[in-house]
């Protein structure tokens, strides 16, 4: 595993090599190493014969593995220093955030796609029992899902509207203009708040059908029956436009950052070979803005599709599912039905769909960006 | 271009109607962007001095439109005349509040500590991992930021029952970080790539060790760039509601989830709702203005070259 890890000594230069260390010290590490992986599979293989009623000797919980584990890693990082000098001491950089991501992701990550293999509902006596695919015919057959996976599209569908807004305000904040410290720190706002205090306070109270200011504000404007979460589309809209609210400072910095960086001689140069406004938008900063866009949008795309929170509170998916995210569905799915197994089944195939994306989509930005320019 | 046009659009741009025009528009769009902004906040605070019929009206102004009361925050045991009578909502408040203060900061901590590091050996030094190379481990790391809660949750739910981590701040540490860790390691590499490799030279030539010069010489250097990471890492634990939903009940519920689970039986007590909802928000709200500098460097990080 880890020891694996080999610097090459291109720097510094003057790194000690790795056979001026006395073999009595590699000894030493090599038996550190060794009695720690001794000591975690003892734990691990005790813990599962207590689970499993052979042994009567073990602990109630699993917790102890998890111990086990920590000391593994720092008698692993301990090895790694006595056995290969400087190289170990490079190696510990990378160990900590390593065996952290190792611990938190694979593992839970292989254990869910065993879960979503099984029929399991915790609410039901019969406990976990294995089924192979069912859940997944089961999955190709539920509407709600389709739904759910249909939403997604809309909503990521919609981060172009808050890029174009969110482009709009940073050149608006890059202009030449008063007060722009304070501008920009009240454009920021929106994402500093938590999404729930949010979407009680705006979704439910500020567009309330009866008395909220936003609904009044529409009466007025002449809209009759201004009932932003009943209707399936006006429903959807209204979860978009929370969620670009809070969202969309985020996108408009990163395009502040990309236009403040922009070189003052170019655009000059533009308007000395006499372009107007319009032109120099498109032909000049544009371009030169669009690494930075596409940056901005995909990581907002990414944020995107996590999106939960703000539904489950505002409509819980309604009106009938019509605004449920894939996440927000899932989190109903085993909130209200306790459906563990297929619920972790549906989430794994979320997985898959948004790695695939998400590959496709930085493979075509990668050549979007290079193609324009 | 003809050097007509050139000088038909230098003197557009000097015109004064046009130039006033112009900044009529972006003041008049600024305010107006400013107003979508503060309005829903301002609604947040007034509508936690309101009464029932204050709230049902859509009444806007106070002294004006309402007379402003401590209703909401009476409710929840902080306004000045209930703030030295026992309240168990106060306490109950306060425990919420604790758990979101140190599961944020536990959280973020943790996360600039084993992130930064990896960032530093990752900018640093080459490794080789079986057959990961320097550029596959950066893959790894930032490749977890597109991994959704609701993938792990499910899974976690199980485990944290098993190894007794359910309803414990630990276990909402253990997670956050990892929902942090991505975006501190983008953040701390961009950071040590704009360090320049000599200043460590130098270091060890005179006698310091690798760890020596990276926590006398680098850390230093670095440490604006560490303080961004921090807060941006914070604003996320802070709002993070998906996990604590889930994985919490009692005991190390955060500030999110008890906003989020206050109808009562007879609905919304619109006046507590909102003292409460004005509560979650104020301390990031404060950190904002005070460290918006940060913030705004810590999302910038690697967008712009």
């Amino acid at each position: 595993m880890a020891d694996q890890i080999l610097p090459t000594k291109d720097w510094p230069a003057n790194a000690v090599p790795s056979d001026l260390i006395p073999p009595g010290r590699k000894r030493l590490g090599w038996a550190v190493m060794a009695a720690a992986t001794l000591g975690l599979l003892a734990t691990i293989l005790v813990q599962i014969l207590y689970k499993s009623e052979v042994d009567t000797i073990g602990f109630e919980t699993w917790r102890p593995v998890v111990y086990a584990y920590v000391l593994w890693g720092v008698a692993l990082g301990i090895g790694q220093v006595l056995t290969r000098g400087e190289d170990g001491q490079r190696a510990l950089f990378l160990l900590p955030a390593l065996l952290f991501t190792i611990a938190m992701v694979i593992f839970p990550t292989l254990f869910g796609f065993y879960i979503a293999l099984t029929d399991w509902n915790l609410s039901s006596f019969s406990g976990r029992r294995f089924n192979g695919l069912d859940n997944f015919w089961q999955m190709l057959a539920d509407p709600y899902y389709r739904n759910a996976l249909f939403n997604m599209v809309l909503y990521v569908l919609a981060v172009l509207v808050e890029y174009v807004i969110a482009f709009g305000l940073a050149l608006l904040l890059n202009a030449q203009i008063r007060a722009r410290k304070f501008f920009r720190v009240v454009f920021l706002m929106p994402l500093m708040l938590s999404p729930v205090a949010v979407s009680w306070m705006v979704g439910k109270s500020l567009m309330e059908y009866r008395f909220g200011p936003a609904a009044t504000l529409a009466r007025h404007l002449g809209w009759e029956n201004p009932a932003f979460f009943s209707d399936p589309i006006i429903a959807r809209i209204s979860i978009m436009v929370l969620d670009a609210w809070t969202f969309i400072p985020f996108m408009m910095i990163m395009l502040l950052a990309g236009l403040q960086a922009m070189s003052r001689e170019i655009l000059e140069a533009a308007r000395v070979d006499g372009a107007n406004a319009w032109q120099t938008f498109w032909q000049v900063t544009f371009p030169l803005m669009l690494p930075v866009s596409v940056t901005a949008v995909i990581l907002r795309i990414i944020f995107k599709l996590k999106l939960a929170d703000i539904i489950i509170t505002v409509t819980s998916g309604g009106p009938g599912g019509a605004t449920d995210s894939v996440s927000s569905f899932i989190y109903r799915e085993y909130r209200d039905r306790s459906n563990v197994g297929y619920g972790t089944m549906l989430a794994m195939a979320y997985l898959v769909i948004i790695v695939v994306f998400v590959t496709w989509l930085l493979k075509f930005a990668n050549r979007f960006v290079r193609n324009v320019n | 271009m003809s050097v007509q046009t050139t000088e038909y659009t230098v003197s557009e741009i000097r015109s004064p109607a046009s130039f006033i025009t112009s900044r009529v528009f972006i003041y008049g769009a600024l305010v107006f962007w400013a107003f979508i902004c503060l309005f829903p906040i301002y609604w947040t605070l007034t509508t936690s001095f309101k009464s029932a019929v204050d709230v049902t009206q859509g009444h806007l102004i106070p002294f004006v439109d309402f007379q402003p009361d401590w209703k909401g925050w009476r409710s929840l045991g902080l306004s000045p005349d209930s703030i030295f009578e026992t309240s168990t909502v106060r306490d109950e408040f306060f425990k919420r509040f604790m758990n979101s203060v140190i599961t944020s900061v536990g959280a973020s901590s943790l996360a600039i500590v084993i992130g930064s590091l990896a960032a530093y050996g990752l900018t640093r030094y080459r490794y080789k991992f079986a057959w990961f190379k320097n550029e596959d481990i950066s893959f790894f790391f930032l490749s977890q930021l597109i991994l959704p809660p609701v993938v792990l949750a499910l899974p976690f739910l199980v485990l944290y029952r098993e190894v007794g981590l359910l309803d414990t701040r630990i276990g909402l540490i253990l997670l956050y970080t990892l929902m942090v860790l991505p975006i501190v390691i983008w953040i701390m590499r961009d950071q040590f790539n704009s360090i320049p490799v000599e200043l460590e030279e130098a270091a060890l030539v005179d006698g310091l060790s690798i760890w020596g010069a990276f926590f006398r010489i680098v850390m230093p250097i670095a440490l604006p760039g560490m303080v961004a990471a921090f807060i941006l890492a914070m604003v996320l634990c802070w709002n993070e509601y998906f996990f604590a939903a889930l994985l919490t009940s009692t005991d190390a519920k955060t500030i999110p989830v008890m906003v989020a689970s206050q109808t009562g039986s007879q609905g919304i007590n619109w006046w507590s709702m909102a003292a409460l909802a004005t509560a979650a928000i104020a301390p990031l709200a404060v950190i904002g203005i005070a460290l918006e500098r940060y913030l705004i460097m810590g999302m910038t990080a690697g967008a712009v070259k």
